[in-house]
């Protein structure tokens, strides 16, 4: 079985975004680029999936080639046969639809027949491109699955719907699943995987060889200017008894935060 | 400290290898350091922990369950281990780095699997046992004594500040077979709960609090033949052979201590106020950052470029020695001004910088002194 994954890279968690000088991006200069880590779950599924059903798992990421680096450490080093990455300068303006449109057309041209990837990327938390590849691709898909078995034809997902109510889902194959925290704990990539990861194949494709153009991932939403969220104003201590405490808080949560 | 001035010493394994021990660090370790420093020990389960993860042993071969990798990825990996706060536990993970090397370069097939490979798998501590009571500085005075008898050796002697030996279960030990002071040494095994072989006191240390230092005591114990390391008096000369490297590793230690505990100084001074501004705007405070960043430069350029040197196989003497003896003179200067940074504050057991600044009083005393590293300097040099 071909199992794929959607990867994206993104600036690392701890990362001090700054807004480029002319507001219509980040300054990119300085920021560490990591696998966005939902996407980390992500392949350790497929890669647990792999172990347990055979096959191969394949990295999908429509982003600039340089990603190779952050996917040979942390994909093609924990298990990851190889990787496609679509570079193509047309990418840099599209939207959530531009990129699904992208790696369904990189899936359907391998022949996955089982989709991850994280449940949302974390730079711009979208949540949108594993539904859209999967609306894409004709396929169903589970979002934020803590918990995953497939015998390589039907599954079982388990997926946190709030409120600490779970749901199980079963299906048939093919599936595309979403990857919430606690579905495993991604393995370390030890050196001599490493090493053999240098040599892993990545393919670098561009939109032509997927058979798209310019013209299907044209933007239907186009970003246009960013800012920083207003600062956090300074915590308040509240003082007296117990009681007037309490009273004070929730007069303060109901009036000012207005969230009871 | 960001720099990318030393970026052509490592390739993107190292830096793959870096971010590894760094999760390691920030997930196994840092959550409790404080505690397992307080404690004086760490839970055995982090040897297991850090094998699974691929980080116990870079450079060792990967037939027997090490990285395969050269000496800067066991300095990128010790780096970021000993940032976590516990240098207890990063040295304590570290012993097999010296209690090793003999059997792999000595010992034969057979030995290297029964005694290096359940090491590297984290079942198994290991502990190099050199320096005795009556000697440190001077190897070749070592006393403790390896008598042959039939297909056993009967070992009679003491050991001292042996980092592991509290709990290790394989002590790589130094003996005298012969009269010659550097030709009669020769290094065995000897298991735990081996007859006549006994933890005479755990000891209590300025710093390293995690990590356990014994003294041992053999008596009439009874190793067998095949837990001799190579041939009768070949054991200084492999002693010798890892000294380089130990010698790196704290060298390395020195300028990782300081590293975190410039890191720490700067959060700090941004934070603290006094007399209505952060102390960091003060000059004083400011100057004072700028000389450590630069001590930390000095010993990171250094040690890297001996470091690199021997990554290439190519030897680093004496030029090691210096990284050494620079390394504990800046962690010393840099971990003092961090407290000293820190105010009150940095005299608390709470703060990482109190504990690196005793750690840090360790570097010019362990793995020759910094009497021992001059002389072989001088030596060196031709002097
Ligand atoms: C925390 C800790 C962990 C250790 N772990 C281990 C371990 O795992 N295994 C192990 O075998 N050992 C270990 N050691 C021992 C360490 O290697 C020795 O302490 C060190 O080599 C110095 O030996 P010594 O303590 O006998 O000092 P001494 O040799 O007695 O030296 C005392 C002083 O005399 C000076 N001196 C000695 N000779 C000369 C000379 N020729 N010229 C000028 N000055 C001289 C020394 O520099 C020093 O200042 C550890 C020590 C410590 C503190």
């Amino acid at each position: 079985m071909k199992i794929g994954v959607c990867v994206k890279v993104a600036p690392d968690t701890d990362t001090r975004i700054k807004i480029s000088g002319d507001g219509a991006g980040i300054e990119e200069s300085g920021i560490k680029w990591i696998v966005s880590p939902y996407d980390s779950f992500g392949i350790e599924e497929a890669v647990q999936t792999q172990e347990a059903q055979g096959g191969e798992v394949i990295l999908f990421s429509a982003g600039p080639k340089d990603w190779q680096t952050q996917l040979r450490a942390g994909g093609l080093a924990v298990g990851a046969e190889r990787a496609v990455i679509v570079d193509d300068p047309a990418l840099a303006g599209t939207d959530p639809l531009g990129i699904a449109r992208v790696l369904a057309a990189g899936i359907a041209s391998e022949g996955c027949e089982l989709v991850f990837t994280g449940k949302q990327a974390i730079d711009d938390d979208n949540v949108q491109v594993p539904a859209m590849v999967a609306e894409l691709l004709g396929w169903p898909h589970v979002s934020f699955v803590t918990d995953f078995s497939t015998d390589g034809s039907t599954f079982t997902a388990t997926r946190n719907v709030g409120g600490g109510t779970q749901e199980v889902v079963t299906g048939s194959l093919p599936v595309v699943i979403t990857a919430e925290r606690g579905l495993n704990t991604p393995r370390y990539a030890k050196l001599p995987a490493i090493m053999k990861a240098k040599r892993k194949k990545v393919d670098v494709k561009s939109l032509g060889d997927l058979d798209l153009s310019a013209d299907d991932i044209t933007p239907a939403v186009q970003l246009t200017n960013f800012s920083l969220p207003p600062e956090r104003p300074a915590g308040r201590k509240l003082e007296g008894d117990v009681d007037t405490m309490v009273q004070e808080l929730v007069r303060l949560l109901r009036e000012e935060a207005k969230v009871i | 400290m960001r720099t990318s001035l030393f970026r052509h010493h490592f390739d993107e394994s190292h830096r793959a290898l870096r971010e590894e021990a760094r999760r390691f660090a920030r997930e196994e370790i840092a959550p409790h350091a404080t505690a397992w420093e307080e404690a004086g020990e760490f839970p055995r389960s982090l040897h297991l922990k850090a094998a699974q993860a691929g980080l116990l042993a870079p450079s060792f071969p990967e037939a027997l369950g090490g990285g395969g990798g050269d000496v800067l990825h066991d300095v990128v990996v010790a780096e970021e281990l000993l940032r976590a706060g516990s240098t207890g536990a990063a040295v304590g993970l570290g012993s097999l780095s010296i209690a090793l090397p003999p059997i792999l370069s000595l010992g034969t097939e057979d030995q290297k699997e029964r005694f290096v490979a359940p090491v590297l798998r984290g079942e198994k501590i290991a502990a190099l046992a050199v320096t005795e009571p009556g000697t440190g500085s001077d190897v070749a005075g070592i006393r403790l004594k390896a008598r042959r008898d039939g297909d056993h050796y009967v070992l009679d002697g003491a050991k001292t500040f042996i980092t592991s030996g509290v709990r290790g279960d394989l002590i790589t030990v130094l003996a005298r077979t012969g009269d010659d002071p550097h030709a009669g040494l020769t290094f065995f095994v000897v298991q735990r709960g081996t007859p006549g072989f006994e933890v005479s006191r755990a000891l209590r240390k300025t710093g390293w609090w995690a990590s356990d230092t014994a003294e041992l005591s053999f008596s009439g114990c009874r190793v067998p033949l095949d837990h001799r390391i190579g041939p009768e008096g070949s054991g200084f000369v492999a002693l010798m052979q890892n000294f380089e490297r130990e010698r790196l590793m704290l060298a390395v230690n020195g300028h990782a201590l300081a590293e975190a505990a410039l890191d720490e100084s700067m959060a700090y001074a941004k934070q603290r106020e006094a007399f209505g501004r952060p102390i960091g705007r003060f000059q004083v405070i400011r100057h004072k950052i700028a000389e450590m960043a630069t001590a930390v430069t000095s010993a990171k350029a250094l040690t890297y470029a001996c470091a690199a040197r021997m990554a290439a196989g190519k030897g680093a003497s004496p030029e090691v020695f210096m990284a050494k003896n620079h390394a504990a003179m800046v962690a010393r200067e840099v971990c003092w001004q961090a407290v000293q940074i820190h105010g009150g504050m940095g005299y608390m057991r709470e703060t990482k910088v109190e504990r690196w600044a005793r750690d840090a009083r360790l570097l010019p005393i362990g793995g020759g002194t910094q009497e021992i590293m001059n002389e072989l300097i001088a030596r060196g040099l031709g002097a």
